[in-house]
């Protein structure tokens, strides 16, 4: 049974049509590349399926379930991880505070009060550092991190919810190629616990990790299928060398 | 680990907190009864300015009504006096927090856990109506003295004890405050407060970690409307009285220039903030020749440390980092803790 199914989701922002009747399927452990130009849609969809915005039109069932108007909350808590596409970390929090913060999200309202699990947690939280390198950024503050690291603070923030499914948005946005390569070694080893949704312009960085691809085009599915067969898609070639 | 050597120790706070409880715990001894009386009020204010603190500081709750839940628990304070001829401080403290928390609960239930997220206004004016509607209630009901309010004339008592306005009473409500203050503490430094911290910084992104964002709200809405209780009913039998303003917009509002003026987010600013505003008040009322302008110039001078330091006085005195705080784990011992154990332990909340 596919894990994610997105079903002739439309959104219209005013006069605009962002999105209009989009269909994805995606399938557990996968990695899924969602690509496009600029405006095409892609941000919009991701939203949508995480419930920052919910869907004007269609369904989105998750692990067997109908989450086309579940609130964010609700769908986090079925296993569903959205990383944003402007980082979302809390600047003013220490690095260790925001992953100490996404471990903690499920507890009981009276265990935090008492800090019951913040010397347990102590453990998980270095090791979610240290999987991302930030191990010795911890005193920092998230503000003070380089962009790339703040979107490796994201991930990991987001992996910490032990997912089904991470949406990433733009994950190497605004990163030397450098960082590039080593955010792909870091997201590789997650694909035998969490299957992936990922948004990104760098076509060369998303062919190496993604088994299959959507590509979008003015709110629209222009094409579908696995990496090769994308490359060798006459549409999708016409949308990229022509308009991108 | 070498960034946490590198930072600079934080115990501002630590230092400000000591030497304030110094000061407040010498007052009786260097003042006369009436100044005693008047920084007894002061304190009162303080609890009150702690849990506007606790709401717009720590949760984001703009509340402009926090007089309320001061008011109603002055009046069963003075109900309890005057119609049961019942005043042992041991029942009147639990009654009034008890009466606090469940017409904070029942407001923060109807403002903050409806289907739609609310935004600040909407809770601001809320919180507002609330107030304002309940002054006018009393002030138009006459078992409970209408607009003259009430007249509280038996003193409160620990046992046979009377407690008279004057050092005693400073003192006790002192403790009163400094038990407030120290859960409140608590709470804003434990992994709750770090919750409440991740949300003033970005309250979608917590909703999408599975954060009940407006039920933590509400249950910091609930606590500070018991703080709020404990003050308004000690108050009513400090002053002697308890009247409509003391649960409408006038005092609501002070709450929140307490808070804006000394700090918020620090929970000794609004202390601060209460002392500042009500010696200024008290001295500039005191010369004739500004009598009339006072409230102008102490106007003035608030807009001024409000526009030019957000974070009021404490904004002054201490960093946002130290303000914020950190709330991991930090114990000794682990051989590989990767550097938090040489974290500084300022919270003293383990
Ligand atoms: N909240 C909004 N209000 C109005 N219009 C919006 C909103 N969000 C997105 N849009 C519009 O919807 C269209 C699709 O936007 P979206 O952000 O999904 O594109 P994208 O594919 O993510 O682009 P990019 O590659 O630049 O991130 C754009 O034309 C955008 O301007
Ligand atoms: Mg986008």
């Amino acid at each position: 049974m596919a894990l994610l199914e997105v079903r002739g989701v439309s959104k219209t922002f005013g006069s605009l049509k962002a999105l209009g009747g989009v269909d994805v399927t995606v399938q557990p452990n996968t990695f899924h590349g969602l690509i496009g130009p600029n405006g095409s849609g892609k941000s919009t969809l991701l939203k949508a399926i995480a419930g920052a915005h919910f869907a004007d039109g269609g369904t989105i069932s998750f692990d067997g379930m109908d989450v086309t108007t579940m609130l964010p909350a609700d769908r986090s808590r079925r296993g569903l991880s959205l990383k944003f596409q402007i980082t979302a970390v809390l600047l003013e929090l220490s690095v260790y505070d925001n992953i100490l913060l996404a471990f903690q999200a499920h507890q009981p309202v009276w265990g935090l009060l008492r800090s019951l699990s913040r010397r347990n947690l102590h453990p998980e939280v270095m090791a979610a550092l240290a999987r991302f390198q930030l191990a010795d950024r911890a005193d920092d503050l998230a503000g003070e991190l380089s962009h790339g690291q703040q979107q490796w603070l994201e991930i990991a923030m987001a992996l910490t919810q032990k997912p089904k499914l991470l949406l990433l948005d733009e994950p190497t946005g605004g990163m030397s190629p450098e960082e590039r390569r080593a955010t792909g070694d870091l997201l590789v080893p997650i694909k035998q616990h969490c299957a992936m949704i990922i948004v990104e312009h760098d076509l060369d960085f998303i062919k190496d990790i993604c088994d299959r691809l959507t590509v979008l085009d003015n709110g629209q599915v222009l094409d579908d299928g696995t990496v090769a067969e994308i490359e060798a898609s006459t549409k999708v070639q016409e949308v990229y060398t022509t308009r991108v | 680990m070498a960034a946490s050597g590198t930072k600079k120790p934080r115990r501002v706070m630590l230092i400000l907190e000591i030497l304030i409880l110094i000061g407040l715990l010498v007052v009786p001894l260097v003042t006369s009864d009436f100044h005693t009386i008047i920084a007894t009020r002061m304190l009162l204010l303080a609890m009150l300015a702690i849990s506007f603190d606790l709401c717009w500081g720590y949760s984001g709750i703009m509340t402009f009504g926090q007089a309320l839940f001061f008011g109603v628990a002055g009046y069963v304070a003075a109900l309890l006096a005057n119609k049961a001829g019942y005043v042992q401080i041991w029942g009147i403290v639990p009654i009034c927090m008890l009466v606090g928390l469940v017409s904070s609960f029942l407001i923060g239930w109807f403002l903050l856990l409806g289907k739609r997220t609310p935004t600040i206004i909407f809770v601001a004016l809320g919180t507002l109506t609330a107030s304002y509607a309940a002054e006018r209630l009393v002030a138009g009901w006459q078992w409970v003295g209408a607009g003259n309010g009430m007249s509280v004339w038996d003193f409160m008592k620990v046992g046979s004890y009377e407690l008279e306005p004057g050092p005693v009473f400073y003192y006790v409500i002192l403790g009163f405050l400094i038990v407030a203050y120290i859960a409140s503490r608590w709470m804003v430094r434990s992994q709750l407060g770090l919750v409440l911290a991740g949300m003033r910084q970005n309250e979608e992104r917590l909703a999408f970690f599975g954060y009940r964002v407006q039920r933590f709200k509400a249950l910091v809405f609930s606590f500070s409307g018991m703080i709020a209780g404990l003050s308004g009913g000690l108050y009513a039998f400090h002053e002697g009285f308890i009247g409509p303003g003391s649960m409408g917009i006038g005092l609501s509002t002070y709450a929140v220039l307490y808070g804006l003026f000394g700090g918020v987010g620090t929970l000794l600013g609004p202390i601060l903030g209460v002392g500042a505003i009500e010696t200024i008040a008290f001295i500039l009322s005191d010369i004739d020749a500004l009598k009339p302008y006072w409230p102008v110039i102490l106007g003035v001078i608030m807009l001024i440390v409000v526009a030019y330091r957000p974070t009021g006085i404490m904004g002054l005195i201490v960093t946002d980092r130290e303000r914020i705080g950190s709330f991991g784990y930090r114990g000794g011992g682990e051989p590989d803790a990767g550097g938090k154990d040489a974290k500084e332990d300022t919270d003293g909340t383990a």
